[in-house]
């Protein structure tokens, strides 16, 4: 039942009635199958995906990619620090990588001020955290596959054969 | 008389005036359009880009790319064992569109009969009769589900008749064949020793069998003219490029009349054709289980709403009957479009065959769909049922 996934993650509006009749599938089977992911974590939430860029009233948050160099501890690994850095609320994302750093991080704040802040106070001060080099980020163009920009799609001539 | 005669026979689109109410209208949710909603894919566009940038504009042989006919003869061959020489047996054309064109000017002496199915694709009975030829329109009824049978092909074949023109999967009605079925087919083909122009543009869109080329059954190769492109599968419909393959003389004939009439087809189309084949077989297939998601759900509505409405085999049309409304075909699409904003194409633009009959082209986003359908039930309850 992975095609429910598929059909959920582009739109999750769909409801299990119409998943039903895109997969010829009864619609008690598909609602179960929903149940069994959500109750499993594969279904973690239903989100909508905003622009807030197109918000023209709004006041725009500062996003900043962080790389974190750390000293990985006995018996933990990353895992345990990298928990200790991702439920600081202002960390939208965090990534272990290969390569030059370790951790990979997408912090959000009100302005460059509170993200710096947030770097120098809360996580340079991370017991094992070596060193930050802090990226602010100045567009968003494409995120997680959907494009962030309006596109007009449908350029076709109302009828033909 | 300043026009032609033959051109002033030629049935205008009985449906022209509605064609023109639609595009005039303001917010309609149109299920009448004949191509995919899909953008070609970004790889496709790119390395057309990317060739424009290097200076790529120049008209090229007239029997299209070397690059180009060398990939579709591999892919021939890869995909359905079909065999086709790049260089004496298969010519790239300006779209299918131009594939029919050449072929029935190719064959067709003024007088010659050629069978065309009712209902089908407009283009292959007007265009029969630009060439000269005299058609004969096999019909089809939903009681048979518009198949064409060996029984009905039995009906219209005799020795008069030089060709016949194959579509499937079909444009309207969604119908096509498995193998056996076309094998009952060839058998009246040959003994007939018809000249069949199969055009198959919708093959990729198959969802229930792998789609079979007629041009492999036995003692076919040698009297098929094999039709295929890119609009569909690639969603390449502006792009004009499409090929034809055949017996060399029918071939050879075709690119006679196209370097006069055409030249080449445009460079742009033939080098995304060339990406297409090279690059592409993950959209496709994303595009293919996408179309099939909307079939089954646009069918299973339409059937809930009191539309009957059969499963097609392929394509991205359904072709429901609209009998139990009482009404018409196009009085059906004309109410519907006044009152719910929702377009769709009359059966009878393909035929009088069509004659209660609607097609719906489910290429359309599924927010598309589910509101069109939503309206189509309000108008069916508020004006349907008998």
């Amino acid at each position: 039942m992975k095609e429910v996934l598929e059909i959920l993650e582009k739109d999750a509006r769909t409801t299990p009635e119409e998943i039903a009749k895109m997969l010829k599938k009864s619609v008690g089977v598909v609602k179960n199958a929903i149940k069994k992911y959500e109750k499993e974590g594969v279904i973690i939430k239903y989100k909508t995906v905003i622009n807030r860029d197109l918000l023209k009233d709004d006041v725009q948050k500062v996003r900043a990619l962080i790389e974190v160099r750390v000293a990985p501890q006995r018996g933990h690994g990353f895992d345990h620090i990298a928990e200790r850095i991702y439920r600081f609320p202002e960390v939208v994302s965090c990534y272990l990588l290969s390569g030059s750093y370790d951790l990979l991080l997408v912090v959000e704040g009100r302005d460059i001020q509170e993200v710096s802040s947030f770097v120098s106070e809360r996580l340079a001060t991370i017991d094992n955290v070596n060193s930050t080099v802090t990226h602010f980020i100045l567009k968003r163009y494409k995120a997680d596959g959907d494009i962030l920009k309006r596109i007009e799609r449908n350029h076709r001539i109302a009828i033909s054969f | 008389m300043k026009i032609s005669k033959v051109v002033e026979k030629m049935k205008p689109s009985g449906i022209r005036e509605f064609f023109d109410l639609v595009i005039g209208m303001k917010d309609v949710i149109s299920l009448g359009v004949g191509e995919p909603d899909f953008v070609t894919p970004w790889n496709i566009c790119e390395s057309v880009i990317f060739s424009l940038e290097k200076g790529y504009t120049s008209y090229t042989s007239n029997k299209g790319l070397y690059e180009l006919r060398s990939a579709i003869s591999k892919y021939l061959k890869n995909k359905y064992s079909l065999l086709y020489s790049s260089d004496d047996n298969m010519l790239i054309t300006t779209g299918v569109s131009e594939a029919v064109d050449l072929v029935l000017r190719a064959i067709l002496n003024r007088g010659d009969k050629i069978l065309v199915p009712d209902p089908s694709y407009v283009s292959y009975e007007p265009v029969s009769e630009l060439a000269g030829g005299r058609v004969i329109l096999m019909k089809t009824s939903g009681k048979d589900n518009f198949k064409l049978t060996p029984e009905i092909l039995t009906r219209y074949a005799s020795s008069c008749v030089k060709a016949v023109v194959l579509n499937y999967p079909a444009n309207p009605t969604g119908v096509s064949y498995t193998r056996k079925e076309l094998l009952a087919l060839s058998k009246v083909f040959i003994e007939h020793d018809l000249i069949v122009i199969s055009d198959e543009i919708y093959d990729e869109l198959t969802y229930d069998f792998s789609h079979t080329p007629i041009a492999t059954l036995p003692g076919m190769k040698q009297r098929t003219v094999y039709l295929n492109g890119f609009s569909k599968a690639y969603a390449m419909t502006g792009w004009r490029v499409g090929y034809a393959c055949g017996p060399e003389e029918i071939i050879s004939a075709m690119t006679k009349i196209h370097q006069y009439t055409m030249l080449c087809a445009p460079i742009m189309g033939q080098l995304g054709a060339i990406e297409a084949l090279r690059g592409s077989v993950n959209s496709v297939l994303e595009m293919k289980r996408e179309y099939k998601r909307r079939r089954e759900f646009i069918v299973s509505k339409l059937n809930e709403i009191g539309l009957e409405c059969r499963m097609p085999e392929g394509t991205f049309y359904v072709f429901p009957s609209i009998k139990n409304t009482g009404m018409g075909s196009v009085d059906f699409a004309k109410k519907l479009l006044h009152k719910e904003k929702v377009a769709v194409v009359p059966g009878t633009a393909f035929g009088s065959q069509g004659e209660g009959y609607i097609r719906i082209a489910y290429a359309s986003s599924m927010d598309n769909l589910k509101e069109a359908t939503e309206r189509i039930e309000h108008f069916f309850k508020n004006n349907g049922r008998l």
